[in-house]
C-alpha cells in the first residue's frame, strides 16, 4: 500500500469516537472524604496535594472513589512501583482518568502508542522511537533550545513583572518538540493555536468536548503528515512515515496516534516542571542564591525538584476482578499512579517532605518505573536544565510578586498556570 | 570492586551515565552500559555507590572483590 493511501481522512480509526462509554452516573462536586471519595480534579488537591497524599499514606494507603466509574489511589512507593511493573494485571490502554473508558479491544495498541500500549505490542512501538530520544540525540537540540530561552528573556526588556509560566515555561517545550517533529511555528498560526488548545486546562471530563478536541487534533496531525508526504524532510514525522514495524510500514492510526502523543505528552509535563522549579526558587532565596553561586549543583537540584514536585501522575485500568494488597479491584477500575506521592514516601526517602537541593541519593520515580519509563525523559531534563541555566544567568534575583496570585492546573500533570515574578 | 547493569531491569533512565560518565555510557537506544570491564578504578568507589543508589530500577549492582 502506498504511503499516500495509508493516510486519508477515512483512515481515522473508529475507536476515536467509540471511546468512552460512561460506566455509571458522573459524580462531581467537592470531595467528602479523601479515603473513600477522592478526586484528583478537586481544587484542594490541585492547590496542594502533598498533605492529602501524606495523610492517605498513613491512614488509607490505597484510597478509593466511586467517581470516574470507580478508581483507586495508591500512595505508598512500593504499591505504586508494583503496579507500574505489573503489566499482566494492569493495562495502559488509557492512561488518562475520566468517566469514560476506551473499549477493551483498543488494547494492545491503545490510541496513542506506545504510552497506551501493552506488551507485546508495546516493545517494538517503543523501540522505534528510542534512538530519537537518547541523551546523545537530544544533546543536538541544546544550542537551539538555549538560544530560544535567551530570546524569551530578551522579550522581557523593560518589564518589572513577568508571568514566568505563560511567558517562559509554557513557550519552551512546544517549540522544541515542534522542531523535532517538523512542525513550524510559522505555519499560519495553526501550530500556535494547537498548542494553546493543549496547554489550557483540561476539559477531559466533558465527553463531547473531548471528542471534539480529539477530532481537531487528528485533522491538524493529518494535515502535517500529508505535508510531509509531499515534502519529506529530516524530522520525526518523516521518520515515522518510513519506519517499519513487524515487517510492514506503520498503520495510519499508529502514525497519527504517535504524533499526537509526542505533541502532547512532553508539553504540559515539561513546562510544569520548569514553572514549579522557578516557583520554588522565587520563594526560597537561599536555594536561588546557592544555585547562582554554584551552577554546577544545578543537575543535582533538578533531580530534587523532579522528586519533590514532579508533575506526572499516570494511570492504568485493572484487567480482571482481583484481590490486590487488601482491596477488591474490579475489571476496568482505574488505578492512578501518583509518582509525586511515591516520591514523598518517608519509607523511601529521608526527610521526604523537605526540598534539599544537594540531595545526593535520590532514587525518585518522576519519570515512572518499568517499561513505560518516560520516553522523553532526556529531552525533559535537557529543557529543564537549559531553561533554569539561562534564567539564573540572566535573572539571578527574582521573587514572587504575590504568592496568592499563583494558580495551579493539571489533572495528571500539575504545575503553575500563572506565576507572576518580580524580576527587577 | 566490580559493577554490572542488569539489562533485564534497565529502562534507560540514564542516571548512571549522567552521574558517572567515565564509567557508564548509553547504547543506541539509551540503555545504560558499563564501559570497559566493569572493574571500578580505585578512588571511584563512592561515585559508583551513588550510581547504584540513584538507579530508579535498581539495575546497577556493585560486587566486592574481583
Amino acid at each position: 500500500m502506498a504511503v499516500e493511501d495509508r493516510l486519508s481522512k477515512g483512515s481515522r480509526h473508529p475507536d476515536m469516537d467509540r471511546f468512552y462509554d460512561a460506566r455509571s452516573e458522573i459524580i462531581t462536586g467537592p470531595v467528602a472524604d479523601w479515603a473513600t471519595d477522592f478526586s484528583h480534579l478537586d481544587p484542594e488537591w490541585l492547590a496542594d496535594p502533598y498533605p492529602i497524599m501524606d495523610s492517605l499514606r498513613q491512614e488509607c494507603p490505597i484510597a478509593h472513589t466511586e467517581r470516574f466509574g470507580g478508581a483507586w489511589l495508591p500512595t505508598l512507593y512500593e504499591d505504586i512501583a508494583a503496579i507500574a511493573y505489573d503489566t499482566e494485571r494492569f493495562s495502559s490502554r488509557s492512561v488518562t482518568v475520566s468517566s469514560f473508558r476506551p473499549p477493551r479491544d483498543a488494547a494492545p495498541s491503545g490510541g496513542t502508542p506506545p504510552i497506551t500500549s501493552d506488551p507485546p505490542f508495546h516493545h517494538d512501538a517503543r523501540k522505534l522511537l528510542l534512538p530519537a530520544f537518547t541523551k546523545t540525540a537530544i544533546a543536538r537540540l541544546e544550542p537551539g533550545t538555549r538560544a530560544f530561552c535567551h530570546s524569551l528573556i530578551d522579550g522581557f526588556e523593560g518589564r518589572d513583572v513577568v508571568d514566568a509560566a505563560r511567558d517562559y515555561a509554557q513557550e519552551i517545550p512546544s517549540r522544541v518538540i515542534g522542531d523535532m517533529l517538523g512542525l513550524s511555528p510559522e505555519d499560519g498560526g495553526q501550530f500556535r493555536e494547537f498548542v494553546r488548545a493543549i496547554t489550557r486546562e483540561d476539559t477531559y471530563q466533558a465527553r463531547d468536548e473531548r471528542i471534539k478536541r480529539a477530532g481537531k487534533m487528528f485533522v491538524y496531525v493529518l494535515a502535517a503528515v500529508n505535508d510531509h508526504i509531499e515534502h519529506p524532510r529530516e524530522d520525526l514525522i518523516t521518520y515515522l512515515l518510513n519506519a517499519e514495524f513487524d515487517g510492514h510500514k506503520l498503520e495510519p492510526k499508529h502514525i497519527t496516534g504517535t504524533i499526537a502523543l509526542l505533541l502532547t505528552a512532553g508539553v504540559r509535563t515539561t513546562y510544569s516542571s520548569i514553572g514549579v522549579s522557578l516557583w520554588h526558587l522565587a520563594g526560597n532565596p537561599q536555594d536561588r542564591e546557592r544555585l547562582v553561586a554554584e551552577p554546577g549543583l544545578l543537575p543535582t537540584a533538578i533531580e530534587e525538584f523532579l522528586r519533590a514536585y514532579g508533575p506526572v501522575t499516570m494511570a492504568r485500568l485493572v484487567k480482571e476482578d482481583m484481590h490486590w494488597r487488601g482491596v477488591d479491584m474490579k475489571a476496568d477500575d482505574w488505578v492512578l499512579l501518583p509518582f509525586p506521592a511515591a516520591n514523598r514516601d518517608p519509607a523511601q526517602f529521608d526527610r521526604a517532605g523537605e526540598v534539599i537541593i544537594d540531595r545526593e541519593v535520590n532514587r525518585h520515580a518522576a519519570f515512572g518505573l518499568g517499561i513505560h519509563r518516560c520516553l522523553g525523559s532526556h529531552l525533559a531534563r535537557m529543557e529543564l536544565r537549559v531553561a533554569l541555566e539561562v534564567w539564573l544567568e540572566r535573572i539571578p534575583a527574582f521573587t514572587l510578586q504575590d504568592p496568592s496570585a499563583v494558580t495551579w492546573v493539571g489533572n495528571q500533570a500539575r504545575g503553575p498556570q500563572t506565576l507572576p515574578l518580580r524580576i527587577r | 570492586m566490580k559493577v554490572q547493569i542488569d539489562s533485564g531491569r534497565c529502562q534507560g533512565h540514564g542516571r548512571c551515565y549522567e552521574i558517572a560518565p567515565g564509567l557508564f555510557g548509553e547504547d543506541e537506544e539509551g540503555y545504560g552500559k558499563v564501559l570497559g570491564d566493569g572493574l571500578v578504578p580505585s578512588g571511584q568507589e563512592r561515585e559508583v555507590g551513588l550510581v547504584a543508589a540513584n538507579c530508579p530500577e535498581r539495575a546497577v549492582t556493585v560486587a566486592e572483590g574481583a
